[in-house]
């Protein structure tokens, strides 16, 4: 897992602002919220990311990320 | 014999498909899904959350080479929002069957027709395979037949209600004048609600509520799917005529002076 770095940005993370390393991809961030990027769907500001794409994509400050999954419902 | 009950080119066995919502716990509901037959089942699209990310998602605990998992975009108020919710879905799930839900009021939880028919356009367009949850109303479902959808699902009852089957006679009508599967998606309450909705003709029924909130959903699921197979055996045996007044049953000849 990559090392917090001091220098870090703001983004928002499934509606929550999230202080992220600065030039972290969308891999590292899963990555540091402890998530399997195999069970989750990534949205980057508004656009899907794959997960082969995951690690190509880094976050800006602003970005808002989804991150979601499928749970019980009818 | 009964004909292939076949969606979006997938064939199945079992014309009940069942939620995976409202369960106590998972256990309940992946033994209630096994009790119900079903080979289709929804599940809902939403965030992670941050704060429990140990916690198994669904799939650990269906696995998808048995059941076609069905996304809704249960929740969603605009054509847009179920748009982005079916494209996510379709991410999560590696398949490109959506129940498309544009709900138009918070106490009914109704559709949205005019939403409806506007996502339903686009994501066919799309590839995906739409099943269209919609209320009895027959121009809506014509509608939404013209526009590709693999499947139309008018309502029994309101989502959640348990009232039953209210209106026999549009969904009869629905089934007659559509070529696409007609599937009957919410408000039965229990088995007999089943049965009268398949005795109506239709393809088949999707419900969640009436298994997950019974006392005991396992039971539930499994008078469930005998009510499903006996109603659509007893669609297919054709029911008798109603009369209103009595015909005897037994020999009026042959009696004692």
């Amino acid at each position: 897992m990559k090392q917090a770095t001091s220098e870090t940005i703001d983004v928002m993370v499934n509606g929550e602002p999230r202080a992220v390393p600065a030039g972290a991809t969308l891999l590292e961030l899963l990555g540091t919220l402890g998530l399997d990027p195999r069970a989750v769907v990534v949205e980057h500001n508004r656009r899907i990311v794959r997960r082969p794409a995951l690690g190509d994509v880094s976050v800006a400050p602003g970005d808002a990320i989804e991150l979601v999954h499928f749970v019980g419902g009818g | 014999m009964d004909t292939p009950f076949t969606i979006g080119g997938r064939t199945f066995q079992s014309r009940l498909m069942v939620g995976t919502g409202k369960y106590q716990d998972t256990e309940t509901m992946v033994r209630a899904i096994e009790a119900s037959g079903a080979e289709i089942v929804t599940v809902a699209v939403r965030r992670v959350d941050l704060d429990r990310t140990h916690e198994a998602s669904i799939l650990h605990h269906l696995d998808p080479k048995r059941f076609s998992l069905l996304a809704n975009t249960a929740g969603c108020y605009t054509a847009d929002e179920a748009m982005r919710y079916a494209r996510l879905g379709r991410e999560a799930g590696f398949n490109e069957f959506v129940k498309l839900e544009v709900i138009g009021d918070q106490e009914t939880l109704l559709p949205d027709v005019q939403g409806l028919l506007e996502a339903a356009k686009v994501l066919v367009k799309e590839g995906f395979q739409v099943l269209a949850y919609t209320n009895e109303d027959l121009v809506t479902a014509l509608k939404l037949e013209d526009a590709g959808c693999a499947a139309v699902m008018p309502l029994a009852s309101p989502i959640g209600s348990g009232l039953g089957l209210l209106h026999p006679l549009w969904i009869r009508t629905i089934k007659r004048r559509l070529k696409a599967p007609v599937v009957v998606d919410a408000g039965v309450g229990t088995a007999s609600d089943a049965c009268v909705t398949m005795e109506q003709g239709v393809d088949g029924i999707l419900m969640n509520t009436a298994i997950a909130a019974a006392r005991d959903p396992v039971a539930m699921a499994h008078a469930m799917r005998l009510a499903v197979e006996a109603g659509r055996a007893a669609f297919l045996a054709g029911r008798m005529p109603r009369r209103e007044v009595a015909l005897p049953s037994s020999p009026t000849e042959g009696m004692l002076d």
